[in-house]
């Protein structure tokens, strides 16, 4: 085991090095988490304005003219400008909340901690990946500044409206090309992220931690961090391509005999859209997984915790993260039933992704034997882990549904396919993030948060969301295609526009109790209670160490791992839980 | 007590406390790059099928002079550096920090030699074929596309190992970094070479006049 070389130094001392350009994992992530918290709330209030417009298509707004003077000329919402809302809600969301709150945030802080390293394999790797992320989302953000405003092509920049370039659309000029731009940088933050994550788990672990002892989180970060490395590679390449057909004129992407806008695009012909779906798909199934594996991770962690039982079926559980992982990247052609595929390609990639019903039912139904005769004590964190596990079935349940080609005909460009995505990908892992907020505030800030604050906050946010997405499936199946900014003329959805009131409302409801997560998060740093070392009675390793951990997390010491991560309740123990690093003699060896 | 920390000791790799495959965390970051790298490769060159596959009027027009001639020379430059580069670490294991040094400098040579001889031959293909990036005089400008696109990002990639080598050069004369630096260095500069394996027989010679 090689030690990190700037562990040999004391810990920094300026400002600077200790806060801003930290080799220090625990700050790193820390800067991550708030760097996501900054992007959630920025998606949040674009998916605002687009429920609003939605309701109040004609609605005049005088602050919209004056942040958009062109696209919202008279304080009316153009429908190019809520396409460009929703291009940057879900890009913002995807990459910049969902790849980087639950690991590059949570995975960095708490890796080496659960594994008993002292830092991560490449602790200057780690401060550069944090900031070239910091860039990404820069040049990200500035895509709203420049002429034309952000771009419309959707979190999937499907060419040709994202080749193309200006003639496509307003956004489609300068927008577009920092949009690509900054998902190329992305790419390589998250590259550099995940060699660092592998490196550690494989390297790093300290005496005693053999594979099968690590908590599931760990594994989640692990196979997260695999699927960063082989699924942002291939997004890099056709990022790259997208970037050569926007700048230098290639035609990678754009067909021959294309009309925009009434006009013939004369200087590309020969590339295929097609060929950008299969590259961006091959990473974006993919991502699916980067998203939604780490909530996994938290959630059975939790479960067992807050139950005081162990795992039920730790090894299937880790049988299931790894086949999940793999099915991952044989599925991607199920996102394009829709664009023309052989019937018989459809075939096997719909018999690949109900193949992964299996994986995610074992974990399921492992989650509910780990609760089943446990002694649940209801916190906050495993209110939102509780609440992972309804959101999980529910947002996978729909996914079978899309999965069989012949309904995806029908349902593939509806809300049915928005109310699938935000409830599994979206919403879960987004309940992963607050219960890991809850459950690991103590460890990274030495506070406790309020647990009435964050009930309150769990059963607000849970009966909201079901409000806003569950009746986008029925909106969907009803018929109401996705991306359109305006229904109010359209006859056959008439009937629905009751719906999307409701879905507004609840979004808005949604958003307002938001507000009681950053009291409490922001009150509990500044006032909270002192938080013990080991305030839930867990097992991991990063509950040996003070609240907060000193600089190097162990205080010099090697820690010796004698037991696996789920020791809860054992016969004849003296207490309902034994430590990871107890000395062997407290019960049998597992 | 005793027996557990028997076990730990002399069971599998995978139990923490030591590097799996006793390799240090440098050597197995390289690697866990060359895998993501390779992967990028891999898209263009599946960009680059799925466009030859769906373009049936593909060219194919590279005289054996210059362009093949040209390539089987760059091959042949980055075989020879790919040696070079397993002297150089072979003399820095056995503690020659002199003859490192000279090894490293030779692959540096056979590299600068490569994208030398790769400018020339684009430049080549620009003034007189008339192939860009964005057309040809065959209609098929995928062509010139895939061409740039592949053979320019390998050639970024030869350029970066230029540099890279370069700092192990200078460090390893002034008696700084280890053997394994060295090694570590070989890897990508190894993978490089690798990748050029495919794009010579895809790229130029499936592209030579028949």
């Amino acid at each position: 085991m090689s030690a990190p070389t700037h562990l040999a130094h004391q810990a920094p001392q300026g400002f600077i090095r200790k806060y801003v350009f930290s080799l220090d994992h625990k700050v790193i992530g820390i800067q991550y988490y708030f760097l996501g918290l900054f992007s959630v709330f920025l998606g949040i209030s674009l998916s605002l304005l687009m429920r609003f417009h939605m309701v109040n298509p004609e609605a005049k707004v005088s602050w919209f003219a004056h942040l958009w003077p062109t696209s919202a000329a008279g304080g009316m919402m153009s429908p190019e400008l809520y396409l460009s809302l929703m291009t940057m809600h879900g890009t913002i969301m995807v990459f910049f909340v969902l790849t980087t709150v639950p690991q590059s945030g949570f995975g960095n802080y708490f890796l080496p901690l659960q594994i008993g390293a002292e830092d991560m394999a490449f602790p200057v790797l780690n401060m550069l990946s944090f900031w070239t992320t910091f860039l990404a989302l820069v040049v990200m953000v500035s895509a709203f500044f420049v002429q034309g405003g952000a771009p419309l092509s959707g979190w999937t920049a499907y060419p040709p409206l994202s080749a193309a370039g200006r003639i496509t659309g307003p956004g489609q000029g300068m927008g577009q090309t920092l949009w690509i731009a900054s998902i190329a940088i992305f790419c390589g933050a998250s590259l550099m992220g995940a060699i660092n994550f592998i490196a550690t788990t494989v390297d790093l672990r300290c005496k005693g931690m053999r594979l099968m002892r690590m908590p599931l989180t760990c594994w989640t970060w692990l196979v997260t961090a695999i699927l960063a490395l082989l699924g942002f590679a291939v997004l890099l390449a056709a990022g790259l391509l997208l970037i050569l057909d926007r700048t230098v004129g290639t035609s990678f992407f754009i067909p021959g005999g294309l009309m925009i806008s009434d006009q013939i695009i004369a200087n590309h012909k020969g590339g295929s859209p097609l060929l950008w779906q299969h590259l961006f798909w091959f990473f974006g199934h993919p991502e699916v997984y980067i998203a939604i594996l780490p909530g996994m991770g938290v959630t059975s962690h939790l479960l067992a915790t807050f139950a005081r039982k162990p795992v039920f079926g730790y090894k299937a559980m880790v049988y299931a993260i790894l086949s999940l992982g793999f099915l991952g990247f044989l599925v991607w052609g199920h996102h394009m039933f829709m664009s023309g595929m052989n019937p018989y390609s459809a075939m096997a990639f719909s018999v690949l992704t109900m193949a992964i019903g299996v994986p995610s039912a074992i974990k399921t139904f492992n989650w509910i034997g780990t609760l089943w005769g446990g002694q649940i004590h209801f916190t906050a964190a495993m209110m939102f882990a509780l609440g992972f596990v309804s959101l999980f079935v529910t947002g996978g349940l729909s996914g079978i549904f899309l999965g069989q080609p012949a309904l995806d005909l029908y349902f593939h460009d509806t809300y049915f396919v928005v109310g699938h995505f935000h409830m599994i990908m979206g919403v879960a892992a987004i309940f992963g993030m607050f219960a890991g907020t809850f459950y690991w505030f103590p460890k990274m800030f030495g506070k406790m948060m309020n647990e009435t604050l964050g009930k309150i906050h769990f059963f607000a946010t849970f009966i909201g969301v079901y409000c806003i997405f569950m009746p986008m499936h029925f909106v969907g199946i009803a018929g109401t295609p996705r991306r359109y900014s305006d229904f109010s003329n359209v006859e056959y959805l008439a009937p629905l526009m009751p719906v999307q009131r409701f879905m507004t409302h609840a979004a808005y409801f949604t958003a307002a109790v938001q507000i009681l997560f950053l009291i409490n998060l922001f009150w509990s740093l500044w006032k909270g209670p002192k938080a013990p070392m080991n305030p839930w009675n867990s097992t991991s390793l990063e509950w040996t160490v003070p609240s907060p951990p000193p600089f190097d997390n162990f205080a010099g010491v090697h820690p010796v791992v004698n037991h696996g991560p789920y020791e809860f309740s054992v016969p004849g123990a003296p207490t309902d839980f034994i430590m990871q690093t107890d000395p062997p003699s407290v019960t049998s060896e597992s | 007590m005793s027996t557990h920390v028997t076990t730990a000791a002399a069971g599998s790799l995978w139990e923490g406390g030591r590097s799996p495959y006793l390799t240090n965390s440098k050597k197995f970051g390289m690697w866990l790059f060359i895998v993501s790298d390779a992967l990028t490769f891999s898209a263009l060159l599946f960009a680059y099928t799925y466009s030859r596959v769906s373009n049936p009027n593909w060219p194919t027009p590279f005289h054996f002079s210059p362009s093949i001639v040209f390539s089987s020379v760059m091959t042949f430059a980055l075989l020879t550096s790919s040696l070079t580069m397993v002297m150089a670490v072979h003399s820095m294991n056995q503690g020659n920090r002199a003859a490192a040094g000279r090894w490293i400098l030779a692959t540096m040579a056979a590299g600068a030699l490569f994208v030398g001889l790769h400018l020339t031959e684009w430049m080549n293909l620009i003034r007189h074929e008339h192939v860009t990036a964005f057309g040809n005089e065959w209609g098929v400008p995928l062509f010139g596309a895939t061409f740039f696109a592949i053979t320019g990002l390998h050639m970024t990639h030869v350029v970066i190992g230029l540099i890279y080598l370069g700092i192990i050069c200078q460090a390893v004369m002034r008696g700084k970094f280890q053997a394994e630096d060295v090694e570590v260095a070989g890897l990508y500069w190894h993978f490089v070479d690798l990748v050029w394996m495919f794009v010579f027989p895809l790229v130029y010679l499936m592209s030579a006049k028949v």
